[in-house]
């Protein structure tokens, strides 16, 4: 293979071939940098090696941290299947200062392709002060100009996760998604009596909380967009209805206008208006609800089941399901109302429609012959592609960069239980979110302030 | 405060159906009394009513030996034969319990995803309520919810479980107030 500038780096989320890859511009790139490309063998990718020593501990700060700071973004990085960290024991040599050079042949000796050079300090007021650079160990350059953070020291993780999102968006072109959360639903106990709390966490499992409510069935949980809230289902009348929880206060509030039975909700980009099912007379039908009014509009009057609906980035659209030509089915109606088209044809059932961030493409659920599927397609129902199998996978939800998407697992049998898991688009690097407990229904949401 | 000791009338099993309908008419009379002493006095009639409603020996009689129970073929909300025989049975019991709320639950099997059973829970739901209500079964005293695949009764994933957790339950005494 031929070594190559990671400056070059492929671009991974090709939706054709994955076997031929060109190379995505990035945003630190020099125009006069030579382009190559890259052949993988059966859709495999060789890994950017990574090497991230421990941060240099500068005045007052402690090597615990200036050690986590390192391994959160080996981690969040090697996450991605993008990136393989080399261990720290394979190391040559341990950079001591943040600004003397970077020996560059004690890093291309053990065939690091990226290195990532940290510094911590304490500042006398408590703050943390955390600097990093990026390099380019073949062609011995910098990647895109050092960067500088300052936080109180509880906030470390949050630096990694910045950096990271920095390090992935300047290699890879591709937006940023680590320092974000995860709202899901906590589960314990024996499948016939489970008891199912809402959570919170960090993208990669870190800082689970559970959050406060009563004691009743809750469902599916998901983050408003502009606001420090979540929608969620939740059974405190006996009957499912949406409600709204503060995260800072975890204060609830129910919305007058949704009395009856009402689910599914999810937010409008912009945070103003929320879609969810009502089901009135034993009909479920789609709903859009703007939050500052209180105002409730009827979007279907089919008497299929309509429900799981999910806006367009551009609140234009909504893509939902509907069993009105027999079986489940995918369909975009206009905002505004009018006929609603249908978008998936294959053959099997298709449930739980997600519009990427990115606009691009909807995750759905698919059920076929017995098996649960996630996958992807435009939006316009083409260039279906399915991701995952397994007896139950459920509820897909997108990162804050429309390129990864998360879901549930549920495992069959008496004992069988529900894990989060996360994919990439491509279909590649498929993996188990640690947990404490059992848990569902993922819903990510943007990127941190 | 009127109190009743209805709940203490305990009915573990019923093992003949005549035993049961000898149980149920000890019951009904002291419902009857109930009735006319509470008469007396609407505000503790009703808290007395409170109680009446979740007597054990009515839930046991109505769960056992009435049927609270049908069930739905994948997929489907239509009545089977088997439910309406359940359903007419129920509907006997419930015109003879005039004042006792009843709450349908509707529920799926885990074959279909979260939302979607949802719909069809209340799907059943309603079509049990239907039932009831075209049977002369007052409106007011039906309560729906659906939990879709939320509470399976069994646990197994086969169709023997999944043909018990397609099901809609009759709730009696129990009625969900918003």
């Amino acid at each position: 293979m031929v070594r190559h500038s990671v400056l070059k780096l492929l671009k991974i989320f090709s939706f054709t071939s994955i076997l031929f890859i060109n190379f995505s511009f990035v945003a630190a790139q020099k125009n006069d940098a030579p382009q190559l490309d890259m052949t993988v063998n059966r859709g495999v990718i060789k890994p950017i090696s990574l090497a991230v020593p421990s941060f240099i501990k500068e005045s007052g700060a402690n090597s615990i941290i200036s050690r986590e700071l390192a391994k959160v973004i080996s981690n969040n990085l090697d996450s991605t299947g993008l990136f393989k960290s080399i261990p720290q024991s394979a190391y040559v040599s341990m950079p001591l200062s943040f600004n003397t050079p970077v020996q560059f042949s004690d890093w291309s000796i053990i065939n690091a392709d990226v290195l990532v050079m940290g510094s911590v300090g304490l500042k006398p007021d408590g703050r943390l002060e955390v600097k990093f650079r990026l390099w380019d160990v073949s062609q011995q350059k910098e990647i895109g100009k050092g960067k500088q953070y300052f936080t109180n020291s509880e906030s470390w993780r949050r630096i990694s996760h910045k950096i990271s999102d920095t390090i992935y968006t300047r290699v890879t072109g591709e937006g940023a998604y680590f320092d974000s959360r995860v709202v899901f639903v906590s589960e314990t106990g024996p499948k016939d009596n489970r008891t199912k709390r809402l959570a919170i966490m960090d993208q990669d499992g870190a800082n689970f909380r559970l959050l406060k409510h009563p004691p009743s069935l809750v469902i599916a949980p998901r983050f408003s967009p502009t606001t420090n809230k979540i929608i969620f289902t939740g059974y405190e009348t006996g009957k499912p209805r949406v409600y709204l929880m503060d995260l800072s206060s975890e204060e609830i509030t129910s919305l007058p206008e949704l009395k009856g039975m009402s689910f599914a909700p999810r937010f409008s980009a912009d945070g103003s208006q929320i879609v969810l099912s009502m089901t009135e007379n034993g009909n479920t039908d789609i709903f859009i609800n703007t939050l500052s009014t209180g105002v409730k509009r009827r979007l279907t009057t089919n008497n299929a089941i309509d429900t799981a609906p999910s806006f367009s980035p551009d609140g234009k659209s909504i893509v939902f399901e509907s069993d009105r030509g027999g079986g489940q089915q995918l369909y975009i109606i206009s905002t505004q109302g009018g006929d609603a088209k249908r978008i998936s044809f294959g053959k099997g059932r298709y449930a739980t429609p997600v519009w990427s961030p990115r606009g691009d493409l909807i995750a759905f659920t698919k059920i076929k012959e017995g098996k649960f599927h996630i996958g992807v397609m435009r939006v316009d129902g083409t260039k279906e592609r399915l991701l995952t199998t397994s007896f139950l996978d459920e509820g897909p939800a997108w990162a804050p960069n429309g390129r990864v998407l998360m879901f549930f697992r549920e495992t069959p049998g008496s004992a069988g239980a529900p894990s989060i898991y996360s994919i990439d688009i491509s279909g590649r690097n498929l993996r188990k979110i640690k947990t404490s407990s059992f848990a569902s229904d993922p819903n990510w949401s943007q990127i941190l302030n | 405060m009127l109190s009743f000791k209805i709940c203490d009338i305990k009915i573990h099993k019923f093992r003949t159906v005549d035993e049961a309908k000898i149980m149920k008419n000890i019951g009904l009379a002291i419902f009857v009394i109930l009735l006319l002493v509470g008469c007396e006095n609407n505000k503790s009639f009703k808290n007395s009513l409170d109680k009446a409603q979740i007597s054990e020996s009515d839930i046991e009689y109505f769960q056992n030996l009435v049927g609270d129970t049908v069930l739905f073929t994948v997929d489907q909300s239509g009545l089977r034969p088997d439910a309406i025989g359940i359903l007419n049975a129920q509907v006997n019991w419930l015109k003879e319990k005039k004042f006792l709320p009843i709450t349908i639950e509707g529920h799926a099997d885990e074959q279909g995803t979260r939302e979607y059973n949802l719909a069809l829970g209340a799907r059943r739901a309603t079509a049990v309520r239907e039932f009831l209500l075209a049977k002369g079964i007052e409106q007011d005293r039906i309560s729906i919810v659906t939990y879709g695949k939320e509470r399976p009764l069994r646990v197994c994933s086969n169709e023997e479980c999944w043909s018990k957790n397609r099901r809609a339950v009759t709730v009696v005494g129990k009625k969900i107030v918003e």
